[in-house]
């Protein structure tokens, strides 16, 4: 046999019978539609899209909107990034908007003058305590789902009231408002600011730095997520906790420390908004929370946890935003607005379980 | 193995007049059995005999109420499966082994994870987890397809095949296997009685609980039969024939129609080891039809 008859026997061998019989070559789509920010992706594009056509006239093309979306997208990003990884781990925070609201009064209830009813802190000080806080509220809820057994669902429907009811509550009666203002007046307020609340102006629209906290957020939780043994560990926990927890994952631990997390994020963005605005609010987060659930589905995250996305996640905040803009460039009565949320959840949970079984079955 | 001389007539694990009562009810009561390196020990027994009593006894998940536990010869006690774990006791249970919406590599080595680097950014060495997923089911004879398919699109013969696997790469030294063919058609049930001869070859004690004896037999090297919490039979493959250990379970399939099945499946898959499993099957027919 010469060199090219073996050779043309290798070829049609290799047409003839590939590597391994069981693996389909399957093309760039079928290979994307098993990644969980998928549908997010196409999301973006499809509601850019539509209100890029709809509302072209009325400069949904535009800087200005464009910054209007992503100052809005970027604090509900943040929390969705957070509420994500707990809802891959498989549980819920419903209290991450009062603990929101909490903490920004929690900031300036600490930095008020005396005269005002605060206690006159050192920003720096109340600062760390605040966080402490925040930090307390997500241990507690951590630990009860933990000891109870109870879903989190119920625990933290009830830290949903628990927190609202303080964030009202200790600032009415230590200040007799549930509204403060005055953060920039505090000493060292210029600071914080700086690094949380200012705005960057870009092709005359102004772009909030928290755009780039939502990133660093969505980024580095990706990267925990898909390229650490603890983000192994959340996929195995929401997967099967007691599997799990037979080869050896500390579930207890990783669950509370999840819910830190999506408490610690609720702080950034109280610390975002008291900043942004100077002021801090006892309603401020009201129903984020479920916002951030619906950006985490929206995203391509399992509501019964183990799989799911939060760059995903972080772009359903997007798709989120850009709704709610669209439609008060579009002029479109405001009323309106909720009735596309609720569509696009039904809508992107239909399509996303469609895909994660086509993905599944291959 | 050299360090089997030391162990008492070369058991590896064993448990002697073992009993465990939940209340006034008596779940297990004087059960003795052993397994030796290389060996296949067969627990056999009907629902509600105490199979799973038993099986949770030696992963710790109970406590044994009296009775003695040893480990190479040594008492041992338990305080969770994970004790059990770290001294190569691995369990592999029928339902519990895998997540199914996790991709192979990742359940292969949740809880065990390779990492890289050094803090803070010390990270999961994905593509060292992948070759090695790949190597060790080659290992166990097991050629798979894609690392990164979820474990949910394997059959369930395969499920049990990747949690055996991954047992035996952590160092297991005794493998209890709980029913790891129940619920499996004949094929597949085939496919995981081969990864237990290769996990025995490895030197691996393997226990191995099933109510199926056509299962047991063709891998077996000692059988023990439980019924009502109590060991109601104790025999080596050469003290009895199938047909007998059969007849000493409740019920069962017949022997030739197994065989029967294994051979047509292993024609059909051209499937050495699945031909010689219905080889073996037949010729213990055989032997008993003489």
């Amino acid at each position: 046999m010469t060199e090219t008859d073996r050779k043309e026997v290798e070829e049609t061998r290799q047409e003839a019978a590939p590597a391994d019989e069981r693996v389909r070559q399957v093309g760039l789509g079928a290979r994307l539609a098993g990644k969980p920010a998928i549908g997010a992706v196409l999301a973006v594009i499809i509601v850019w899209v539509l209100f890029a056509v709809v509302a072209f006239d009325n400069n949904f093309v535009s800087m200005a909107t464009t910054a209007a979306i992503l100052n809005r997208a970027a604090p509900l990003g943040i929390l969705a990034v957070a509420v994500a990884l707990l809802m891959i781990g498989g549980e819920f925070d419903l209290s991450v908007g009062s603990v929101l609201g909490f903490s920004g009064m929690a900031i300036m209830v600490l930095v008020s003058p005396s005269a005002a009813g605060g206690l006159a802190l050192p920003l720096g000080l109340a600062l760390l305590i605040a966080l402490g806080l925040a930090v307390l509220a997500g241990f507690l809820n951590g630990v009860l789902v933990q000891t109870t057994k109870l879903p989190s669902f119920i625990i933290t429907l009830g830290g949903l009231f628990v927190f609202r009811g303080l964030a009202i509550a200790i600032p009415r009666t230590m200040t007799n408002r549930t509204q403060l203002g005055g953060f920039d007046d505090i000493p060292g307020s210029g600071a914080v600011t700086d690094v949380f609340g200012a705005s960057i102006g870009l092709g005359g629209a102004n772009f909030d730095i928290s755009i780039l906290w939502w990133v660093a957020f969505a980024v580095s939780a990706a990267l925990v997520l898909g390229r650490t043994r603890f983000g192994n560990w959340i996929f195995g926990v929401g997967g099967d906790q007691d599997a799990s927890r037979n080869v050896g994952v500390p579930v207890s631990g990783l669950k509370v420390a999840l819910f830190i997390f999506t408490a610690f994020a609720a702080f950034s963005v109280a610390l975002i908004q008291v900043s942004g605005t100077g002021t801090a609010d006892s309603l401020r987060g009201t129903l984020i929370e479920l916002q951030a659930i619906i950006a985490a589905v929206v995203g391509g995250v399992l509501l019964t946890g183990g799989y799911g996305s939060v760059v995903g996640a972080a772009l359903g905040a997007l798709v989120f935003s850009m709704v709610q803009q669209g439609i008060i460039v579009t002029g479109i009565d405001g009323d309106w607005f909720q009735v596309f949320v609720g569509g696009i959840l039904v809508l992107a949970v239909i399509f996303n379980n469609a895909i994660r079984k086509r993905a599944q079955r291959r | 193995m050299s360090d089997t001389a030391t162990l008492t007539d070369g058991r590896l694990l064993e448990v002697r007049d073992l009993s465990k009562y939940f209340g006034n009810v008596i779940a297990l009561q004087d059960v003795s059995m052993f397994v030796r390196p290389g060996e296949v020990t067969c627990l056999l027994g009907d629902n509600g005999a105490g199979k799973s009593t038993l099986i949770k006894t030696l992963s710790g998940v109970h406590k044994p109420s009296a009775g003695e536990y040893l480990f190479e010869g040594e008492l041992v006690e338990f305080n969770s499966p994970r004790e059990a774990l770290a001294m190569g006791i691995a369990t592999v249970y029928q339902d519990l082994a895998m997540i199914p919406l996790m991709s192979i590599w990742r359940n292969f080595f949740l809880g065990s994870e390779p990492t890289k680097g050094v803090p803070p950014i010390r990270r999961f060495d994905i593509d060292h987890a992948k070759d090695v997923t790949r190597e060790e089911m080659a290992k166990m004879g097991i050629d798979i397809r894609d690392p990164d398919q979820p474990v949910g699109t394997l059959s369930g013969g395969e499920r049990q095949s990747v949690a055996i696997a991954r047992a035996v790469y952590f160092g297991a030294r005794v493998l209890i296997l709980d029913e790891p063919t129940a619920s499996l058609g004949v094929k597949q049930a085939g496919v995981v009685l081969k990864y237990i001869l290769q996990a025995k070859k490895r030197g691996i004690g393997v226990i191995f609980i099933t109510h199926n004896p056509h299962h047991a037999y063709p891998v077996g090297d000692h059988f023990v039969i439980l019924r009502r919490g109590q060991v109601s039979g104790d025999y080596t493959k050469e003290e009895i024939p199938l047909e007998q250990l059969v007849s000493m379970m409740a019920g069962g399939a017949d022997l030739e129609a197994l065989s029967h099945e294994l051979q047509s499946a292993a024609v059909e898959e051209h499937d050495e080891a699945l031909a010689a499993l219905a080889h073996d099957v037949e010729e213990v027919g055989g032997d008993h039809r003489e």
